[in-house]
């Protein structure tokens, strides 16, 4: 599996959506990615990439878009 | 200063005087645009007198009583801005405050927190115990204090676990299992005062006994929600330190105090033993009679402040707690702002005598 795709995956398994509706999406942007979801999503990615992100990074990981900023700027994830 | 230029500080660095200036803008601010914005809230400030240009600090700006969210629904921003609705504990049958969370106001109530939390633990992500059960967040549309509480800390767990199952019951296994895998690392605990000494202190007493032992000398444990229902069991603060420490080796533990609806903002108990009010929040202690400010070492009717409500006018609050200020900037743990402890709940009777009294101020 490729990077992008694991991290769609982290996507689509926690929310329960498909692979189209991760585009654009936003944190409260669907009611699955709420505070509660956003705490499994910050799991299920440190667990598909083996990494540990910093308090900041979770509060700032606001889109999909700004996820995969993040990660490759900060966790040398490339995708 | 403004709210993202506060948020670059660190946490305890204000002076007073810089503290003053900083809260008594913002504050301001905050009061106009909820003045404006929520207009239940618009004819309180009209009934109390208040008048925009006359205020010199936050100190003189109008406080709501907290138990005013029970009755009224306040908040500043239209229902389709609204993320989250969270509700204070109370038992059945009683009302509850319901605060309306936007975005802004979340994710500021995050980052404060973070913050805040940070200046104690550090700001790395440890192995975290929650010393409850997991279906206080079950119910994701209206979070109690509690699950609020749990969501919040959350952020500092890099695996978590719950404690207790469903039932309130110890999962001894997983638990074994969880300190095993992560032997050697510092592990966080979070929870509630009760919970912890009623389901997890106690059953921890019980084990022993049994020759089950667990060692969280790395832990360090967060805990709040207050002291009222530990009385009748006649725990004071020390001796839940102490009990803590003798059962399982715990001996970094923090006590918190804050409140639902001013999530975020909370006070946090430093190595000295005293609560400490961050930038981002003060608190004032109040005399019963007449509202004025007491002195330090005098006890009060606490006031609450805070720069994070704009969805809702929850900036400025009396609380329905007595309290004291020990000191400010002069803490010997090294921390700046006001530092106190909390004596308790007011009682009933008092509270009652308390709002005719504030009442008056309004006709
Ligand atoms: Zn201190």
């Amino acid at each position: 599996m490729t990077n992008k795709e694991k991290y769609v995956n982290a996507f689509t398994e926690t929310f329960d959506i498909t692979e189209e509706e991760t585009k654009g999406l936003q944190y409260s942007g669907i009611s699955a990615w709420d505070s509660v979801g956003h705490m499994s999503l910050v799991a299920a990615l440190e667990d598909a990439f083996d990494i540990m992100m910093d308090t900041d990074d979770i509060i700032d990981f606001s889109s999909f878009e700004k996820g995969m900023e993040i990660l490759s700027e900060k966790y040398d994830v490339e995708f | 200063m403004n709210f993202e230029e506060m948020l670059q500080r660190t946490p305890y660095s204000f002076s007073k005087e810089e503290k003053e200036a900083v809260l008594t803008e913002r504050l301001s601010e905050l009061t106009e645009k909820h003045r404006v914005s929520c207009p239940p809230y618009g004819n309180i400030l009209r009934s109390a007198g208040y008048e925009r240009g006359r205020i010199g600090s936050y100190k003189e700006l109008p406080f709501l009583p907290v138990r005013l969210f029970k009755e009224l629904e306040l908040k500043s921003v239209p229902d389709d801005q609204i993320v989250k609705t969270m509700t204070s504990s109370g038992t059945t049958g009683q009302a509850v405050s319901k605060i309306y969370l936007d975005r802004v106001t979340s994710a500021n109530q995050q980052k404060v927190m973070v913050k805040i939390v940070s200046d104690f633990t550090g700001s790395s992500r440890m192995p975290m115990i929650i010393l409850d059960c997991p279906s206080v967040v079950k119910n994701r549309l209206m979070f109690s204090a509690r699950g609020a509480g749990i969501l919040g800390f959350s952020i500092f767990g890099a695996k978590r676990i719950y404690a207790l199952d469903d039932d309130m019951k110890l999962n001894v296994e997983g638990l074994k299992a969880f300190l095993d895998k992560y032997r050697g690392q510092r592990i966080f605990l979070f929870g509630f005062t009760f919970m912890i000494w009623q389901h997890f202190y106690k059953e921890l007493v019980r084990l022993k006994q049994e020759g089950i032992t667990f060692d969280l000398s790395d832990g360090v444990l967060i805990h709040g929600g207050g002291w009222k229902k530990l009385i009748s069991e006649a725990v004071s603060p020390e001796e839940f330190k102490r009990c803590l420490t003798d059962v399982c080796g715990l001996s970094h533990v923090h006590d918190y105090y804050g409140m639902v609806e001013q999530t975020g903002c909370i006070y946090m108990e430093c190595e000295c033993g005293h609560l400490h009010a961050s930038i981002f929040s003060d608190v004032i202690m109040r005399r019963p009679l007449d509202f004025s400010e007491c002195e330090v070492g005098e006890k009060g009717i606490i006031q609450v402040v805070s720069t994070l409500p704009e969805s809702y006018p929850g900036h400025s609050l009396l609380t329905e707690d007595e309290g004291i200020v020990l000191g400010e900037d002069d803490c010997p743990c090294g921390r700046k702002g006001k530092y106190f402890k909390v004596i308790g709940r007011l009682k009933n009777a008092e509270i009652r005598g308390c709002s005719d009294t504030y009442a008056e101020k309004f006709r």
